[in-house]
């Protein structure tokens, strides 16, 4: 930005640079809008955010500077610590769910349907359509199915002579978490599939053509030909996983288990500790200093596995004309 | 594009409404997370006020009760809240008045009709200040299927066995689920059990004092019994209760699938219209017939005033009418369940309601054991019981380990309790 304006200023007087004066200045107008939204809904915000965590409440509402004070009771005071490591384990396990049940089905599915095969559209439509739906009405809906009482999980399995597979899976401390996944899997597979389905769409015949010329399969097309030339937006599938695994999934996790990731904390991930932190729950009151922290450390643990994806993978991925 | 052409203008439109009427009539907002009660605020209560105060307008805006403390923190902080702010008790409200966001109402007239243990929820420590009027206090106890109880030949059990002997009649018969109670939702199991059978072993206010004062601790014997008489329950919970939530406990009741409901009286409005079979309630058993029995009569609901209200007069001109007797009569009639915690004496129509209310005459009352001081740090003691309590139900922790980890948070960062 401000380039772009000293730019501008210096090289006013000649009437050649005055047509390149009138070729930027609509870059800053078209970019305004953007920028200043970003910087007021986004911006602001996180700099406020990262500011409150280096402060500590007192009781009449003030607020007294404490340093990083917040972040070493969170990190090292042991009723804070367990919660807060518990609730980053339970982040990595709904990443590692995602990313070995997620985004290989996702894969699968657009390869499939890159086939072209009868009712690909119908297909394509319904797989995307939950993603669509509320997390509100996917995490009812789920509850319903799954519920001892009243779902039809128990009986669908009964029908088909599994019926000792199951097993009240919402409320144990073994599998809930592992459910919670699943259900996210469910809901949002259309995401991945739709990307490397686009991707997949995008290489050229010729290149196919070429293969098959070679005599390659059409498995070994696959492995060999286009799965290289995809990898690229598996990358970004995969940084978007690690993304909404801590944004979009607090969403589920509230609506169906609440703000206490029960059983036992299995389902505590960092969304749901920030928030009963930062806004209170029931008795608790809302500690907006420590919440701060939380989502302060929320930050910089996307931070970290965005940059380690940018320098240390995706300059290594090789990208082909197509 | 022509290259000449180097400045764009952009034009903003402000409009302003300029819709600042004078009102003669002054409009009060009453924040609230009872949402349910919209009909009965609207239908009874306002006009029964503004029949007597034309010059006054209620306005009833309530919050989902799980979102409400976050959001009225909000609205405080931002200077958008109402007039009227409904106070949850103890630590929940007493924060909001160290701030200064709610005001001091310790003069108000109508505040010489409570009791003492009414106002110390709305009140400062040291009780020199009171910030919200009492409304109501929601009392703990079990709900059952009379004519479950009738067709098996029951009758309401006074002590933990015989307690337990209809609960293996029940069992034995096999057509009801004994007790309707879940873990899943982790608050049930704090709220409806562990302090609603707590108070016949900790004796009441003697026990919570005692924690209090740290004179006793969570892992003193009358602490852990409790814990033991859940675990007992476990056998008589419905199949798979780990994934059973509260919404699930209450269908299962009022559909006559189970005959004993772990209940607190906000239960009976939504019982008395759910349910076709006759219910009645007991309190929680003893553990020896003739024992002082005790009950959890939980002090639930405030209104206090808005610090930073445009019309602390209209504010408390409303606050003098819920304190008054009549109030107290409307309220608790509209609203069976959430009983009165005024000294006025007046019937109650509800037959189930008055069964609760009569626990009052017989019994010692006591708040929920962690409301009050012991919730204040972090860990969240209120919290933790609500973790731990499921715990024990899910067999995740013995009675033994969860009082442990109670006590362990608790002695963290509470002083009196760290000897």
């Amino acid at each position: 930005m401000t380039d772009v304006i000293t730019d501008t200023v210096e090289r006013r007087p000649t009437p050649r640079r005055k047509r390149r004066l009138g070729g930027r200045t609509h870059i800053v107008v078209f970019l305004a809008p953007a920028v200043l939204i970003y910087t007021v809904f986004s911006i602001y915000p996180l700099i406020e955010s990262l500011r409150l965590s280096l402060f500590d409440g007192l009781d009449d509402g003030s607020a007294v500077w404490t340093g990083l004070g917040n972040y070493t009771t969170l990190l090292s005071d042991p009723n804070w610590a367990v919660r807060f490591w518990n609730a980053l384990w339970n982040n990595l396990i709904l990443f590692f769910i995602h990313m070995v049940v997620q985004n290989p089905l996702g894969l699968l599915l657009a390869a499939l349907l890159s086939l072209a095969p009868r009712f690909a559209g119908a297909y394509r439509t319904l797989i995307f359509v939950p993603t669509l739906l509320s997390v509100v009405i996917v995490g009812f809906v789920w509850e319903l199915i799954l519920s001892p009482l009243w779902g039809v999980a128990q009986t669908m399995l009964g029908a088909v002579g599994l019926g000792w597979l199951y097993a009240p899976w919402l409320g144990l401390e073994s599998s809930a978490l592992t459910a919670v996944s699943l259900i996210s899997v469910w809901q949002y597979v259309g995401i991945p599939m739709m990307l490397i389905y686009a991707a997949l769409l995008s290489i050229p015949d010729e290149l196919l053509d070429a293969a098959r010329v070679d005599g390659l399969s059409g498995v070994a097309i696959f492995w060999k030909v286009k799965l290289p030339l995809i990898l690229p937006t598996l990358g970004i599938v995969a940084i978007l996983t690690y993304i909404g695994n801590f944004t979009a999934s607090f969403d589920l996790i509230y609506s169906i288990q609440g703000v206490l990731g029960p059983p036992d904390y299995s389902t505590d991930i960092m969304g749901t500790l920030m928030f009963r932190t930062f806004f209170g729950q029931q008795t608790q009151i809302g500690d907006i200093h420590m919440g701060a922290t939380v989502a302060s450390m929320m930050f910089f643990i996307i931070l970290i596995g965005v940059t380690i994806y940018l320098v240390g993978v995706q300059r290594r991925l090789t990208r082909y004309e197509m | 594009m022509k290259p000449t052409m180097f400045t764009t203008t952009a034009g903003l439109a402000l409009c302003l409404g300029a819709g600042a009427a004078l009102a003669q009539e002054v409009t009060l907002t009453v924040e609230s997370w009872r949402s349910e009660d919209q009909a009965i605020w609207n239908d009874t209560l306002i006009p029964a006020f503004e029949e007597k105060h034309p010059d006054i307008n209620i306005e009833f805006t309530p919050t989902a009760p799980t979102e409400y403390n976050a959001a009225l923190n909000a609205r405080l902080e931002g200077g958008t809240a109402g007039d009227l702010v409904t106070c949850r008790s103890f630590d929940g409200s007493l924060p909001l008045f160290n701030k200064g966001q709610l005001a001091d109402i310790s003069d108000l007239d109508g505040l010489s009709n409570f009791p003492d243990f009414a106002r110390a929820a709305w009140s400062t420590d040291d009780g020199a200040s009171t910030f919200c009027v009492p409304m109501a206090s929601v009392i703990h106890g079990f709900i059952y299927n009379a004519d479950a109880f009738a067709e098996l030949g029951l009758e309401e059990p006074e002590t933990v066995d015989e307690f337990f002997a209809v609960l293996d009649a029940i069992k034995e018969d096999g057509s009801y689920i004994p007790l309707a109670m879940g873990s899943a939702d982790q608050w049930e199991a704090a709220t409806m059990a562990y302090t609603n059978i707590g108070p016949n072993y900790w004796k009441g206010e003697e026990g919570r004092q005692a924690l209090i004062d740290g004179t006793a601790a969570f892992t003193d014997p009358q602490f852990v019994a409790p814990y033991e008489q859940m675990v007992r329950w476990t056998d008589y919970m419905g199949p798979a209760y780990q994934a059973q939530g509260y919404s699930d406990s209450q269908n299962l009741f009022t559909l006559g699938r189970a005959a004993i409901y772990p209940a607190g009286s906000w239960e009976i409005t939504g019982f008395t219209e759910a349910a076709d079979f006759e219910m009645g309630a007991f309190p929680p058993p003893v553990q020896n017939a003739g024992d002082t029995c005790y009950i959890s009569d939980h002090t639930d609901i405030g209104l206090g005033m808005n610090a930073a209200t445009d019309h602390p007069e209209a504010a408390r001109t409303f606050l003098e009418w819920v304190a008054s007797p009549e109030f107290a009569e409307l309220y608790t009639n509209a609203l069976p369940g959430f009983f009165s915690l005024s000294d006025a004496q007046f019937e109650v129509d509800n037959p189930l309601a008055q069964e609760f209310i009569e626990f009052r005459e017989n019994c010692e009352s006591t708040v929920r054991v962690a409301s009050q001081i012991l919730s204040r740090g972090e860990p969240n003691t209120w919290n933790n019981m609500w973790v731990l309590s499921a715990n024990v139900l899910n067999d995740a922790a013995t009675p033994e380990e969860a009082t442990a980890e109670l006590q362990q948070g608790l002695a963290s960062w509470y002083e009196p309790q760290q000897n």
